[in-house]
């Protein structure tokens, strides 16, 4: 695999020291959970998370919180806007000398792919549009996951999910496409914008350490396993990730002040089929009969992304 | 101090700037938008040490306002209407995060049918949300009740959020004098912001907002805001007995207008209030002995106060600027309910005033009129809805124009 990394090179670059304590009440094997170990363990403690309605709501149950930093829940379509709130308070005191500059904190925005795609996209693409110092930490398990699974703008085309089940009308599950995160942001030209993925801790790191450096909005699309609505056993929450990647499907980049570079690139792709076999939500695609028609879509979805990704070599 | 001419606006702006805030999100609704341009001016000549955000919504406003207030700033926004409905998950989101900030509304009926004109289902809207409300009748009042406001919220005692509401177009762009109270003498008054338990910094780590399991947890943190609204009551007096003091305009829960010696009592908000008082003096010309009653805080709502001031007297009306559809006047039961287990005088419920629709003096004899008869049969909490058939004819002449026909059931 082609990699590109400069701080996190080894396992060994990870600190032992955690930032958000274990024993939550999340799912055994959360993808989005294990995505945001990782991303505050390279962040540190100084930080601020907001947050907005979803699984990730659950991590601070009053009295207790797991975190090191600060917690702050908003509401389910503002959470970027809180973060502005929190920002500009803390640039204010610090400039009026009300608070010791030693004491600022980094904001951080922790939502799912159903607040960020739908109801919290206007405050996303606003916080953007007016250039808040503030890392977004999206983890995208494709649905909304905390209501019981239902359909999100970012479930995959052929996914099965609570409020798109395959049926005779609509065989394939969701009929529509992903909508992409990556590219509406990057349209705005923020100068930090990635993919991750849990099961690549190290280019996970690394790309938290390198956005660090830049002042402006950062955004941080994680991957995100979710055995209950996925329909995987939560011990492979990791390789299901890992398929991910290996198939194309979850391509690893970064736009670095809007230039795209992949970050890790498999040698040879694995057939996307590979996939999507193991995980019930896209089983109608295989049993009662093989929907030949969609299964050679959604792998010339991938195909064509890669072909375009070489040919721009990004 | 100054003197000068100020729209209700500027006398909001005005009160912001005295209370030196540190933040100011925005967006923008009419009536309401001439205070922060307001702001916004003063902040790009350097005459305040603001910071005044353009936000994407009243919901990312009232978002941005909370989060900044939880941040530790001394937090100033205004809204109206349909921007405050718009934020009004935020509304019971920073009420519960027990952070303090003055929001200022601009009352504007609700849509549908749109209108830019005021009545008060909109900051109504909000009763219940955990923001404490102060409606104003004058720009000196608006000006005047954020101070107190600030205080009020900052309390260590309530720390609740407060709407400082004024009537729009009525209040927002009357201009009348105002006294503007010298800046040294406001913060003797209101000192700079010192956050008892809402701040985030790297040597204060606090978690805020967070999710509860189970009942008990819930209903803790709600009973503890309901004492703390209780708390306000005592403390709004001791704040407003200072301001009284430094300041010379002295302010309670409810205002009396020739009270003393009433039979009948008229109980209104707000800007109308001052029509209000003007029929009181018109039908005391013609021999009713009559008085008025503005409630001037309705969270928390002074129950004792209205029992004390409108107990055994010979008949009340309530005249409610907002309409709870399917029930009548807000404020009417809210008033009625106060009475509950002591002996209430007979009471009525008038609706009024909805969309800028200015009362009429032949109603206000009407009203004493039902008042008088009431003192003798009794109230009733059935809603008169006040509209004459000079309107009904005026609507009726445009639909005819339209070449509609004229629905009846209104009548
Ligand atoms: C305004 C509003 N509408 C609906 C909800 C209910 N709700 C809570 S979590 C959630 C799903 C969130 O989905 P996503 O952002 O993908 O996060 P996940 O649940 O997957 O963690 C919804 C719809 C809410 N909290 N607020
Ligand atoms: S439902 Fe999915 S996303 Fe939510 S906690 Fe469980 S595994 Fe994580």
């Amino acid at each position: 695999m082609q990699t590109h990394r400069e701080i996190f090179r080894s396992i060994k670059d990870i600190p032992r020291e955690e930032f958000l304590a274990g024993g939550t009440g999340l799912c055994g094997g959360c993808g989005g959970l294990l995505g945001l170990r990782l991303f505050s363990k390279a962040l540190g403690p100084n930080t601020v998370f907001v947050n907005a309605a979803g699984c990730m709501t659950l991590l601070a149950v009053f009295p207790f919180s797991p975190f090191r930093g600060s917690w702050l829940y908003t509401a389910m379509a503002c959470a970027p806007a809180g973060a502005q709130g929190v920002r500009d308070a803390l640039d204010v005191l610090i400039e009026k000398g009300r608070l010791p500059p030693s004491d600022d904190v980094s904001v951080v925005v922790v939502t799912g792919d159903g607040a960020a795609h739908g109801i919290g996209l206007q405050s996303t693409l606003a916080a953007v549009h007016r250039g808040l110092d503030f890392f977004y930490f999206c983890y995208d398990n494709e649905a909304f996951g905390n209501t019981g699974f239902q359909m999100s703008p970012s479930s995959p085309l052929g996914s099965r999910t609570a409020t798109t089940p395959p049926g005779s009308t609509a065989p394939a599950g969701t009929t529509t496409r992903k909508q992409d995160l990556f590219e509406l942001w990057r349209a705005q030209s923020p100068p930090f914008v990635a993919t991750v993925s849990p099961a690549y801790p190290l280019d996970l790191m690394d790309k938290v350490a390198r956005a660090k450096r830049r002042a402006g909005p950062k955004l941080f699309l994680s991957f995100a396993t979710c055995p209950p609505g996925w329909g995987v056993e939560p011990a492979d929450a990791v390789t299901v990730a890992k398929l991910a990647v290996e198939t194309g499907v979850w391509p690893l980049k970064e736009a670095v002040d809007g230039a795209v570079t992949h970050t890790v690139v498999p040698h040879r792709f694995r057939p996307v089929e590979d996939y999507l076999v193991v995980q019930t939500r896209y089983r109608h695609l295989f049993e009662p009969v093989r929907q030949e028609e969609l299964l050679r879509q959604l792998q010339e979805v991938v195909d064509r992304y890669w072909a375009s990704a070489h040919n721009n070599n990004g | 101090m100054t003197r000068d001419l100020l729209t209700g606006n500027a006398a909001a702006a005005w009160a912001a700037r005295l209370a030196a805030v540190d933040y100011i999100p925005a967006y923008p609704i009419t009536p309401a938008t001439e205070i922060v341009e307001t702001l916004a001016d003063w902040v790009r000549r350097g005459e305040i040490q603001s910071r005044l955000v353009t936000m994407d919504s009243e919901h990312s406003m009232l978002a941005a306002a909370g989060a900044a207030a939880a941040t530790g700033a001394r937090v100033f926004t205004a809204s109206s209407s349909q921007g405050l409905l718009y934020a009004i998950e935020m509304l019971y989101a920073v009420a519960g995060w027990r952070v303090p900030l003055v929001l200022v509304n601009v009352a504007r009926a609700v849509a549908a049918p749109i209108t830019l004109e005021p009545d008060h289902n909109d900051i109504l809207a909000a009763r219940d949300s955990g923001f404490l409300q102060i409606h104003t009748a004058s720009c000196q009042e608006v000006l005047d009740s954020i101070l107190i406001g600030y205080r009020l919220a900052e309390h260590p005692d309530v720390l609740l959020p407060v709407l400082v509401n004024l009537d729009g177009f009525y209040l927002s762009f009357s201009r009348e004098p105002v006294d503007i109270p010298d800046a040294n003498e406001v913060r003797e008054f209101l000192p700079t912001y010192e956050p008892v338990h809402a701040r985030f910094s790297a040597s204060h780590a606090m978690a805020q907002g967070v999710a509860v399991l189970g009942a008990s947890a819930y209903a803790f943190f709600k009973y503890q805001m309901q004492r703390a609204a209780e708390m306000a009551e005592t403390v709004h007096e001791t704040i407003a007995t200072e301001f009284c003091r430094r300041f010379g305009r002295c302010y309670g829960s409810v205002e009396g207008y020739r009270l003393d010696d009433a039979d009948l009592v008229i109980v209104m908000s707000n800007s109308f209030s001052t029509i209000g008082k003007a029929e009181v003096r018109r039908l005391r010309e013609r021999g009713h002995r009559v008085g008025l009653l503005r409630l001037r805080i309705v969270r928390p709502f002074p129950h004792k106060e209205l029992v004390w001031l409108l107990g055994g007297r010979r008949a009340v009306a309530v005249i409610d600027q907002n309409l709870s559809v399917g029930k009548g006047g807000i404020l009417f039961a809210e008033i009625a309910s106060a009475f509950q287990g002591r002996p209430a005088p007979p009471m009525l419920s008038f609706v009024g005033g909805l969309g800028g629709r200015r009362f009429r003096p032949g109603e206000f004899d009407q009203i004493a009129a039902a008042m008088a008869r009431a003192a003798h049969e009794g109230g009733s909490s059935v809603p008169r809805l006040l509209y004459s058939a000079v309107e009904y004819r005026q609507v009726s002449e445009m639909l005819r124009i339209a070449h509609h026909d004229v629905p009846a059931s209104v009548v």
